[in-house]
């Protein structure tokens, strides 16, 4: 077992929803596969999703929905097994 | 009287109304967010009001922050810019309710001109030519083809629900028609939960041409119109004025058209009325109207000698149109382009970042409309456009010269932009023999190898 940090690969505005009125991607505690999506990042009105390298659980995230990150901030961790 | 302007925007164009308001006397008041703290458009303006956190719901949307600050400043009038809250029927209802000046059309007219179908009705109305197609969603094959003979081949089968280019489909004669349509009508279904479709003229090379005027309630007039064919996923990356697809005849024929409209509804403010252009046929369609001033306005001004921007202000502090028609000569050719902060070796990725070195063109026929200067750093929230570049000369082709000069003269150092596309756009032989449409840029993007956008990372 080892934690990963999800970080920010730019500033921007970090969103856990597909839209507002969508569910998260996924929420804390919840299994994910390598590449899957836990969340979008906007930066200049573009929409980047921010995905996961490995598999493993989402424990927790370290940001809210619709905050500010700079670069290289840890957005979410990753325990891969 | 405007003495009080409010600036409800930020970059280049609230540093543009800053200029115009001066110009005039009115004291400028540039309302900002949080990360537009340090912004040129603030420093060059009397007053600036803070209006909320960076996130643009948050504040250059925010009505109710908006009008708070409003009040605070004492603002008489508020100048919305383009983008943001300049085409919201609300803002422009709120500010009038609260008792200032809104620096546009009225709040029926921006819904009026807003709303597609309404456009296009109204369009119809005034006998300026919409794309021809089926008046109403078809509802089986035998209308189908009886909207087929009065409008022509090809044709689009477009779902009533759908929009942002999904839900089309192309049918290039009777039975593709008869073999698409009920596959478009299940595929609406599928996709929209609505298997209405409606039939429309098939414009294979279309030019996005569109029309400037101006108008006081009762009068309009038009300044020429803008190419503005290059376009990436249809957003336009250089403009020129006027158009080079356009003779004399034709051109006469569509400005009219466009004033024709504007009078119709009564038009007050700028406005442009954006049409395409079919070069195999040399007919125009009215597609719909912006009702604010347009970021590409500068060429329009460059070919005239009008200042756009503070006629706008004048006709909104209860002047008449200071102009006849006759007064409206064009000289010369302009071009515009937009400088980006992306990356078109990155598949335009946004490159936001601090500008360490800036060295602007200038010299003969070079306009410049930014908010950078050394040292600025770029808040990621909002669009990416950080400069325009206009070039003027007395002919086309000189401009395209002069346009390749003055990139030569641009440096900026901290993050990637768009000049260096520029740079090789204006030396392309199609675009320097004007033959483009608005599938030009991305075939051509395609085409080469360097500049080829991997969207992949992109979701919307």
């Amino acid at each position: 077992m080892s934690q990963q940090d999800i970080q920010a690969p730019f500033p921007g505005v970090f969103y856990r929803r597909p839209s507002p009125d969508k569910p998260p991607f996924v929420e804390e505690g919840q299994q994910v596969e390598t590449d899957s999506v836990i969340g979008l990042l906007e930066v200049m009105k573009q929409f980047f999703e921010l995905k996961t390298d490995e598999a493993g659980t989402i424990t927790a995230f370290q940001v809210e929905e619709e905050t500010v990150v700079e670069a290289g901030q840890s957005i979410a961790v990753l325990e891969v097994k | 009287m405007i003495r009080r302007l409010l600036i409800v925007n930020r970059g280049e164009i609230a540093l543009r109304v800053v200029r115009a308001a001066r110009e005039l006397g009115m004291c400028s008041i540039v309302a900002h967010s949080e990360a537009d703290t340090d912004s040129l458009a603030v420093q060059r303006a009397d007053e600036a009001v803070c209006i909320g956190p960076p996130q643009a719901s948050k504040s250059y949307l925010n009505i109710e922050a908006i009008l708070q600050a409003a009040e605070s400043v004492g603002a008489d009038a508020v100048h919305p810019g383009y983008g943001f809250l300049s085409e919201s029927a609300e803002f422009a209802r709120a500010v009038k309710a609260a008792g200032m000046v809104f620096v546009g059309p009225e709040a029926s007219i921006i819904e009026r001109m807003g709303d597609k179908a309404m456009a296009r009705q109204t369009a119809i109305d005034a006998g300026v030519p919409v794309v021809p197609g089926s008046p109403r969603a078809v509802s089986d094959l035998n209308e189908a083809l009886a909207v087929a003979e009065s409008v022509g081949f090809p044709l689009l089968i477009k779902a009533a629900a759908g929009g942002g280019g999904r839900g089309i489909r192309v049918a290039g004669n009777a039975a593709e028609l008869r073999e698409q349509l009920p596959m478009a009508q299940t595929e609406a279904r599928t996709a929209f939960g609505d298997d209405r479709v409606y039939l429309e003229r098939f414009i294979e090379h279309a030019r996005h041409i569109e029309v400037q005027v101006l108008g006081d309630g009762e009068r309009a007039i038009h300044f020429f119109e803008r190419e503005c064919s290059l376009q990436r996923r249809r957003q336009k990356v250089f403009e020129e004025c006027p158009s080079p697809a356009l003779d004399d005849t034709t051109r006469e024929l569509l400005c009219r058209s466009a004033v024709a409209l504007a009078e119709h509804v009564g038009y007050f403010g700028a406005g442009t009325l954006e049409y395409l252009y079919d070069d195999t046929t040399g007919e125009f369609f009215f597609i719909e109207m912006n009702t604010r001033i347009q970021v590409e306005h500068p060429i329009t001004e460059a070919v005239t000698g009008v200042d756009l921007v503070r006629e706008m202000l004048r006709l909104a502090r209860g002047e008449r149109l200071r102009f006849t028609q006759q007064d409206i000569q064009r000289r010369g050719w302009a071009v515009e382009m937009r400088i980006n902060a992306e990356d078109p070796e990155r598949g335009f990725f946004p490159s936001p970042g601090q500008v360490q070195r800036l060295v602007w063109p200038s010299g003969p026929g070079i306009r410049i409309d930014s908010g950078l200067y050394e040292g600025y750093r770029m808040p990621p929230f909002y669009d990416s456009l950080v400069a325009k570049l206009i070039v003027w000369d007395e002919c086309r082709e000189s401009a395209l010269i002069r346009a390749g000069r003055a990139l030569d003269e641009f440096t900026l150092e901290g993050f990637a932009t768009t000049a260096a596309l520029h740079r090789r756009l204006v030396d392309d032989p199609e675009v320097r023999q004007g033959a483009v449409d608005t599938g030009f840029l991305e075939r051509w993007l395609e085409a080469k190898p360097t500049l080829t956008p991997s969207d992949k990372e992109v979701v919307s």
